[in-house]
């Protein structure tokens, strides 16, 4: 710690820091505009000036800046100095000499930095006299929309965009006072974090273009703390809603998860909400003729008819599901018994799990939260392809090679906020990070070394690094010099580093990768390291759902044939995208009564005799637990309208209708509001006994108030619902929460769960974020970073795997054919949103360019693929990353249906009589 | 003694003060038979006004509603290709049973689009009645500022005007030119 003086006044702060992040940290306010708590400083703005003096007694000092200035002990500065002041003043009024006249129609307005900070300098008048300087601006694509012209030149987007994010298609053109930041040419921006340039850019030249389309201001959004549905990380998320539409969403800080960032998908993906798809009213169709739609009826009497359906049932099917909460699966498990309820996901997916699942509570090794990823220093990566199936986790890889060549940064003794002369210290070295997968992406580059194999031949050099690394651990016998030596070189980075991170998942379907990976992080254990494992799953809430137990989805369907019963419910859950068309049009024909509850029309819902409008997470409150093993809540922004609800609402009102009377009702029929749904939770499996802590209960209050969801500046409270009423209905109750549908309760500090969204005095921009903080990037105050519930006991690790596959062997006549996810197109529910849907490729299958020349197909030819029963068109790419002998599928919405990986003669199953050139 | 005396006093000087009233000209008028005059900036109802163009001047900014201190406004901005490619409000609602006439909207007002005339006849029966749309609020005059249109100013184009044609504009930069 040092001792800085700050206006005569002393502080305690981190001498590692720059004066500038300690300044904030003090809660003193000191305008900035380059400096990012997560990217450094770079001194380009001039706007943090401050007077440093020498000493007490100097009366002279001279202007530095702040975020350039180490907070070195015995510093002496003034941020009140008049000529410090008046410096600052100037800097902005040069940048204002320029900008435009845009704030009523720019969407960055109420919640601009660049606002903030002119106002905090003082700054009113314009007297710049002459012409301001115009840009032309470009289409960035469906996310991100561009005005150049407001452009303050700060640098923070190419910082974040190509040095923090690793993308290429943004740069700075042009020179001296005509800077352009853009793309060369018209197109969509291609990073997969695209969307951060909308908070990271401090005025609104990247702006939220989703939002554009039905535009709120900052003031006017009711906003609470959500968990981002849409990949197994569990990034926190603020989500907004005006006028009953979801309007955004922003990243939301969370120190040990997703820290500053998000990725795209998580941003833009949440329009699904607003579908017109959404299945709003609660269906009944006509007794057992499934060839009538459903029809809308009063909710007690489809109730009614479902409970009487439940009560004359030969037995109960409960289908859970991985995107749903933990309460809404423990509600259907409640109701249907634990024996009858089955997690709702394909055999081998359930392998998997279970696989990954023992590793984690079974072995020594702990697993890495994301931030624990950006701090390791060597990563190994066995077959996932991390950019599609769990960007962010990539995202903090490209900072975590950054971490051993920082050290030759400390040997100089430049500290590591100081971001230009890091860089230039470190230059292109990397630190270790070895991915090996089928499927080559930008974020390889990156890599020190890449493999490229089928899934048998990844986790054999898994097996191999391990062997190495450990002296008990299996070792791979008949391995080329080749593998051997790239093993030796893995386990040679793994075994020298501090905190070495390995990374597998359930991407590539491979069984063998899995326990690959945790031999090595056994092994390294063994030899006294400190590994951490990350494994990425399918979905939001797949661990959560692993850890409550239940056989696959094939026990379901074997109970229905097999007429040990005869209705289902399938809780949020499309079975088209888990098992084989026939089997479930099979299934469903068996099945007497279909129970679905789902918030999206889809092909299971089309099969409901009895359909229950669900809430999305935005609609409802729950607990996901991501891949981590986090148990995260997320809150309900605002009340749906129509009879739309909770899924474990639903079910507790099935509950209660099916038990005949009021009488000795038990599980979830007794449910009143979350609390009791989190504490049932909580006694179902005994590694949930601490959900309960992840966030404050119901009856928490502050200052005997609820916290509320619309800030104090909140607009049209007496004129939204005017049209309809003039007699003000009182805002809705919320049973479940200690927040509040309204703008009046408890503003203050709460704890971080609570906080409807980040807002401070003068401080409208996401930068508030500093003032929730003790030390800037640190935890937020009264932080709740969700409950990991898994954590390792055992010292040693358990027996070894020892199950070596094979080497891959292709064959002349099958191919083995793999999922390729895709960041756009790949996960359900963010695919329904228009934004991301406009990026979704056209299906295509990946060939090893010799296999497409045995096949006799070219590069992007159209080919008809006869699968599983099903005939996909997909285009052909010839891609020299694929290995031979494997063919991969892309998985967009047109092919989500398939069961991969799988054996395949192609030279059958494409139809290359109806071959055609794609233009 | 004293006391009645002074009561005596005050009541004789306040008939007094009665009788001279008498023969002074009354303050009261007969309205409606006899209207005041009110000043042209006396804030009473609430208009939307055009621009010198004949366009809506409103573009959704949200700053009337947020400085409404009764929170009697809500809007919802959207763009509406046909017509300049501009932002407009898709509806604008001023509920009047709520209203002030503190005229902060008007104060708040980047664009001169939102006014407040002299007209305070809003009697209603019904207070539904005194909801009013952007229908009932827009008027198809400049209000009380003729010359001004704000996408005159602005930096960003709509479809009649592109970059650098606005007023106190260069033209647009060229990025692939290197000259000072």
């Amino acid at each position: 710690m040092a001792t800085i003086i700050v206006d005569n006044r002393t502080y305690r702060v981190d001498e590692r820091q720059n004066l500038l992040a300690a300044c904030l940290g003090i809660g003193l306010n000191l305008p900035y505009f380059c400096w990012h708590p997560a990217m450094g400083s770079v001194g380009a703005c001039r706007q943090c000036a401050v007077k440093q003096f020498k000493d007490e007694h100097d009366r002279c000092g001279r202007l530095v800046m702040a975020c350039m200035t180490p907070a070195s002990d015995g510093t002496c500065v003034s941020i009140d100095d008049p000529e410090a002041k008046a410096f600052r003043a100037s800097v902005i009024e040069w940048l204002m000499v320029n900008h435009p006249h845009d704030c009523p129609v720019c969407d960055e307005g109420g919640e601009c930095h660049l606002q903030d900070m002119t106002v905090m300098t003082g700054h009113v008048y314009r007297r710049y006299r002459f012409p301001k300087r115009t840009y032309r601006n470009q289409d960035l694509g469906p996310f991100i929309r561009h005005e150049m012209n407001r452009c303050i030149q700060c640098y923070r987007c190419v910082r974040f965009y190509r040095d923090y994010a690793g993308g290429r298609d943004l740069n700075v053109f042009g020179a001296h006072d005509a800077l352009y930041f853009g793309r060369e040419q018209d197109g969509t921006l291609e990073n997969e974090f695209s969307g951060n340039l909308v908070e990271v850019c401090p005025t609104g030249v990247f702006t939220d273009k989703t939002l554009f389309h039905h535009y709120t201001r900052k003031w006017d959004l009711q906003s609470a703390q959500s968990i981002c549905p849409h990949c197994s990380l569990g990034c926190n998320t603020t989500a907004g809603e005006r006028y009953g539409i979801l309007r955004r969403i922003t990243n939301r800080f969370n120190s040990r998860v997703n820290g500053y960032f998000l990725c795209d998908r998580g941003r833009f993906g949440y329009e699904y909400v607003n579908s017109d798809n959404r299945i709003k009213r609660a269906l009944l169709r006509p007794e057992l003729d499934r060839t009538k739609p459903g029809k809308p009826e009063g909710v007690p009497q489809i109730l009614g008819v479902a409970a009487d359906r439940l009560r004359r049932a030969r037995g109960i099917v409960g289908i859970g599901s991985p995107r749903a909460s933990l309460e809404a699966n423990v509600a259907l498990r409640s109701l249907v018994g634990p024996h009858r309820f089955v997690p709702g996901i394909d055999e081998r997916e359930h392998r998997l799990l279970s696989t990954i699942l023992s590793v984690l509570r079974t072995g020594p090794v702990p697993a890495a939260s994301i931030q624990d990823a950006e701090e390791s220093d060597a990563v190994l990566v066995l077959g996932e392809d991390l950019l599609n199936d769990a960007p962010r986790l990539a995202l903090a890889l490209l900072q975590s090679v950054r971490q051993q060549p920082m050290e030759r940064a400390d040997e100089l003794k430049i500290p590591r906020w100081d971001d230009a002369a890091v860089r230039n210290a470190v230059q292109d070295r990397r630190g270790p990070l070895f991915v090996a997968g089928y499927r080559r992406t930008w974020f390889h580059d990156y890599a020190t070394e890449t493999y490229f194999g089928a899934p048998d031949n990844i986790a054999r050099l898994g097996f191999a690094v391990a062997g190495t690394i450990g002296s008990s651990a299996p070792s791979v016998p008949d391995l080329t010099n080749e593998m051997r030596d790239l093993a030796q070189r893995i386990a040679d980075a793994l075994t020298q580093a501090k905190r070495p991170l390995i990374i597998a998942g359930t991407g590539s379907g491979s069984h063998a990768t899995i326990e690959a990976a945790a031999n090595v992080a056994w092994a390294l254990h063994q030899r006294g390291k400190q590994p951490r494992l990350s494994f990425v799953l399918p979905e939001c809430n797949s661990l959560g759902l692993a850890l409550l137990g239940g056989e696959s989805l094939k026990e379901a369907f074997d109970s229905i044939s097999q007429g040990k019963a005869d209705t289902v419910i399938v809780l949020e859950n499309d079975l088209y995208r888990r098992a084989e068309q026939a089997k479930v049009d099979a299934f469903f024909d068996a099945a007497k009564t279909v129970i679905a509850i789902d918030s999206l029309e889809h092909r299971t819902t089309a099969h409901a005799d009895v359909l229950l409008p669900a809430a999305t997470y935005s609609e409802s409150d729950g607990t996901f637990v991501n891949q981590e093993g986090r148990a995260q809540r997320f809150y309900q922004v605002f009340v749906p309208d129509g009879d739309i609800t909770e899924s474990w609402r639903w079910l507790r009102d099935l509950a209660r209708a099916e038990s005949h009377e009021t009488d000795g009702l038990t599980g979830v029929a007794t449910w009143r509001n979350l609390d009791d749904a989190v504490s049932d939770t909580a006694a179902a499996v005994p590694e949930f006994a601490r959900i309960g802590e992840v966030a404050p209960s119901t009856g928490f209050r502050l200052a005997g108030q609820r916290v509320p969801r619309q800030p104090d500046r909140y607009s049209g409270r007496t004129s939204m619902l005017s049209h309809l009423t003039v007699h003000e209905p009182p805002p809705p109750h919320d049973p479940d929460t200690p927040l509040a549908f309204s703008m009046e309760g408890y503003r203050g500090p709460v704890p971080s769960p609570l906080i409807p969204q980040f807002w401070s005095p003068g401080w409208n921009s996401i930068q508030a974020l500093n003032k929730y903080q003790d030390e800037v990037g640190g935890p937020l105050r009264e932080e709740m970073p969700g409950i990991r519930l898994i954590e390792p006991v055992a010292t040693k690790a358990p027996s070894w795997f020892t199950a070596i596959p094979r080497p891959f062997q292709s064959s002349p006549h099958r191919w083995l054919l793999l999922p390729l996810s895709a960041v756009f197109g790949s996960e359900e529910l963010s695919n329904r949103s228009p934004a991301i849907a406009e990026r979704i490729s056209e299906p295509f299958m990946s060939l090893h360019p010799s296999d497409g020349a045995r096949l006799n197909l070219e590069d992007k030819v159209t080919v008809e693929l006869a699968l599983q029963g099903t005939t996909y068109r997909l285009a052909v790419r010839l891609d020299p990353s694929m290995p031979a002998g494997t063919a991969g599928i892309c998985l967009v919405p047109d092919v989500s249906g398939v069961r991969l990986p799988a054996w395949v003669d192609l030279s059958e199953a494409v139809k290359t009589g109806r071959k055609q050139r794609v233009a | 003694m004293m006391k009645t005396w002074r009561y005596i006093r005050d009541l004789v000087l306040g008939l007094w003060i009665v009788f001279k009233r008498t023969f002074t000209k009354p303050v009261t008028v007969q309205y409606p038979e006899e209207r005041p005059y009110l000043p042209p900036r006396w804030r009473g109802r609430i208009v939307l006004t055009r621009d010198p163009d004949g366009e809506e001047r409103c573009v959704a900014c949200y700053l009337c509603a947020v400085a409404c201190p009764v929170d009697c406004i809500a809007l919802q901005a959207t763009e509406d290709p046909t017509a300049h490619e501009r932002r407009y409000p898709e509806f604008f609602r001023i509920n009047f049973s709520r209203c002030i006439y503190c005229g902060y909207c008007e104060d708040a007002c980047p664009t001169y689009a939102i006014q407040l005339v002299p007209d305070f006849e809003q009697s209603e029966y019904a207070r539904r009645n005194m909801v009013y749309e952007k229908e009932d609020l827009l008027i198809s005059g400049t209000g009380k500022y003729h010359g001004y249109n704000f996408y005159r100013v602005a930096g960003v184009n709509i479809r009649d005007k592109d970059k650098g044609q606005a007023e106190h504009e260069l033209p647009p930069v060229d990025v692939r030119s290197l000259m000072p």
